[in-house]
């Protein structure tokens, strides 16, 4: 009896997923994952399906595994179970750099940029081409990538500071610059971990519409604590707590989930 | 856009400078024995330039730099003493006490009952092999460490004791190996290179300026590399190596390559100290003077490959003046120096005279006039520890 209902079960496992598939174009498929630190369930069989262009936002509270999650996304840890997709690539087996160059990037939680190198160089260098050793050693700075820089660097907000060392932006331009850096990657996919966090309220506003403009023709992932900002931003959103989805949908219908107001929203 | 100009006129300023004081300057002023001494001294600062390239821009501390300069030493040397080899037998003819017992093989081999060549001096009979040698036995050895320790992530300081042990095993291998290699005494009695004479005056300044200009040359390579887009690659691995992980770039072979092009220059710098002093040992290879090639970039200011030239002709200069006075202070004057260094400016000499030149330049511009007013001619940019 038993047996049978977990066949059953299973059965509408797969059936909800084909229908997922084949309904919704999805970028990013997440499913069963799940990642053990030394008997911890840090990530516990988490599934997230990711639409083409729009942006999906992961919320929860501190330890809710976050972090973790795009940790495995982008290759960083390697899950103990369960798959990630992106593309018709398996994440789960790849190296970091070749789940970028299948068009995955991600922007750390602090700003990590090139301090020593100017906003150009820190451009240029993110730029896709002349990946390999002797790639880069025989590149050239042609008027594509020049182009591509000012068009770029527009676009984050920094075209007035292309000449200026990276340890010298402000905590925000630093975030900017970062996400300008994935922009320039040519990526389908990318994952922000805490974008606006450390920022004044006139730059979230101007995280929140250069995140609307860069969704418009590719998906993005992002991990955020600010409501105000997720509302503004995110089409859907998965709360995470200990590990584990405990609610996903619009941000409304989250917002008003029991659970969800338990452990993260209320009081 | 006008930053780049300046640093680029900065550049080639200095680089002239360099290019006036070894060709000119040091020929018309010091006599043989001294110039010979700056070419060993130069031969060494190729060593120097290339941890520049591979600490002070990719940041992978390298102890075991002397393992590179030493093999492409061997190299040379080990081509050398065959023709010395050879002309000795000339000479001997038939006189049997002054004929060695086997003709044709370095003395070393016959004093250790070696009657053959050993295959791995074969390639060193022919000189265009020889020089292939060089350049391809450091890469090889450096890309076989480079790659068993970078794929694996190891680096830091984990990395550079791993290099320090490398230098032991390489001093212990050629001591041990004495047959081979000349055990502790190295290869010497060095005397012609394809013939011709490397001990006569002459020979020693043409060689002195045939050093000197290679090591700019290298210098020109070298600059050549970090201002192409691999140089800011390296820069921003010695910052921020997960960021470079992230943007799809497989970071060790970037690191790889740095330590193999590193070694390489090292080599050069060791034939060329062959040719000007005429031996090699393995003396010269251990950690001692892999550790004081690293001092030779610090104190010069290892984000500049000029200023590891001079750095190493500083310490090698202070080396003979002080060891020549006072041999027992030397070494606490050295310590004492390093130490200074890396904690009152750790960019090195070059750092200061970079942050001096800056202000002045900025304090002149201001002054005369003669440019327009730039609003950030006058700060100085920050040393970054």
């Amino acid at each position: 009896m038993r047996l049978l209902r977990k066949r059953n079960l299973l059965f509408l496992q797969k059936m909800i997923k084909e229908v997922f598939m084949n309904s919704i174009d999805c970028a990013l498929y997440i499913e069963n994952l799940t990642v053990s630190f030394d008997g911890f369930k840090a990530v516990d069989e988490v599934n997230i399906y990711v639409k083409k262009g729009s942006v999906h936002v992961v919320i929860g509270p501190n330890g809710a595994g976050k972090t973790t999650l795009l940790d495995l996304i982008c290759g960083k840890t390697k899950p103990t179970a369960g798959s990630i997709q992106f593309d018709k690539h398996e994440l789960t087996t790849m190296h970091e750099q070749e789940i970028v160059q299948v068009g995955v990037g991600r922007k750390f939680q602090t700003p990590s940029i090139y301090p020593a190198l100017t906003v150009f160089q820190n451009l240029e260098v993110s730029y896709p081409k002349g990946r390999g050793v002797w790639g880069a050693l025989s590149f050239k700075r042609d008027q594509a990538v020049i182009d591509r820089i000012h068009e770029i660097s527009e676009m984050v907000y920094l075209s007035d500071k292309l000449q200026t060392r990276g340890e010298l932006l402000s905590h925000g331009q630093k975030q900017w610059l970062e996400i300008g850096m994935l922009l320039i990657a040519d990526l389908q996919m990318i994952l922000l971990d805490e974008p606006v966090a450390g920022m004044s309220v006139h730059e979230r506003k101007q995280t929140a519409e250069l995140i609307k403009i860069i969704s418009k023709n590719r998906s993005v992932l992002v991990i955020e604590h600010d409501m105000n900002f997720v509302r503004e931003i995110a089409h859907r959103v998965n709360v995470m707590h200990q590990g584990r989805v405990i609610a996903e949908g619009s941000m409304e219908t989250v917002e008003r989930n029991e659970k969800v107001i338990e452990v993260y929203l209320g009081h | 856009m006008k930053i780049f100009g300046d640093e680029d006129r900065s550049r080639i300023l200095s680089f002239t400078i360099l290019a006036v004081l070894l060709l000119v300057v040091f020929p018309l002023v010091f006599d043989i024995f001294r110039l010979n001494l700056v070419a060993k001294y130069l031969s060494l600062a190729f060593a120097a330039v290339g941890l520049v390239v591979c600490w002070g821009y990719c940041g992978i501390l390298s102890l075991g730099q002397g393992i590179f300069w030493g093999l492409g030493g061997y190299c040379l040397a080990a081509f050398l003493k065959l023709e010395a080899a050879k002309s000795i037998a000339l000479e001997a003819g038939t006189d049997q006490i002054k004929a060695l017992t086997t003709v044709g093989l370095p003395d070393f081999m016959d004093w250790n009952q070696i009657t053959e060549l050993p295959y791995v001096w074969y390639p060193f009979k022919s000189f265009p092999l020889t020089m292939l040698c060089i350049f391809l036995v450091p890469t090889v050895i450096a890309y076989i460490i480079g790659a068993a320790i970078f794929k694996r992530r190891i680096s830091g300081v984990y990395f550079a004791i791993i290099t320090q042990a490398m230098c032991w095993i390489m001093e212990i291998l050629f001591v041990t190996r004495q047959g081979w290699t000349g055990g502790i005494n190295g290869v010497t009695d060095l005397r012609t290179c394809l013939g011709w004479d490397i001990r006569t005056q002459l020979a020693q300044y043409l060689l002195y300026f045939l050093t000197a200009i290679l090591l700019l040359a290298v210098i020109v390579l070298c600059q050549k590399v970090l201002s192409s887009k691999l140089g800011q690659l390296m820069i921003a691995i010695r910052d921020m190596e997960d960021r470079v992980r992230f943007s799809g770039y497989d970071v060790s072979n970037f690191k790889i390559f740095a330590f193999c092009f590193s070694a390489v220059i090292s080599a050069i710098g060791g034939a060329m100290f062959v040719l000007n002093v005429g031996f090699m040992s393995p003396k010269l290879v251990t950690i001692g003077p892999s550790i004081y090639m690293v001092i030779f970039c610090a104190l010069g200011g290892r984000h500049s490959l000029i200023g590891a030239v001079y750095g190493t002709l500083i310490v090698c200069f202070g080396r003979t003046f002080f060891s020549e006075q006072y041999p027992e202070l030397w070494m606490f004057i050295m310590g004492g120096i390093f130490v200074i260094i890396t904690v009152a400016c750790p960019k090195g000499l070059a750092g200061l005279i970079e942050d001096y030149g800056r202000q002045s330049m900025a304090f002149l511009r201001n002054n005369l006039k003669c440019n327009k007013l730039r609003p950030h001619g006058k700060k100085k940019i920050q040393a970054r520890t």
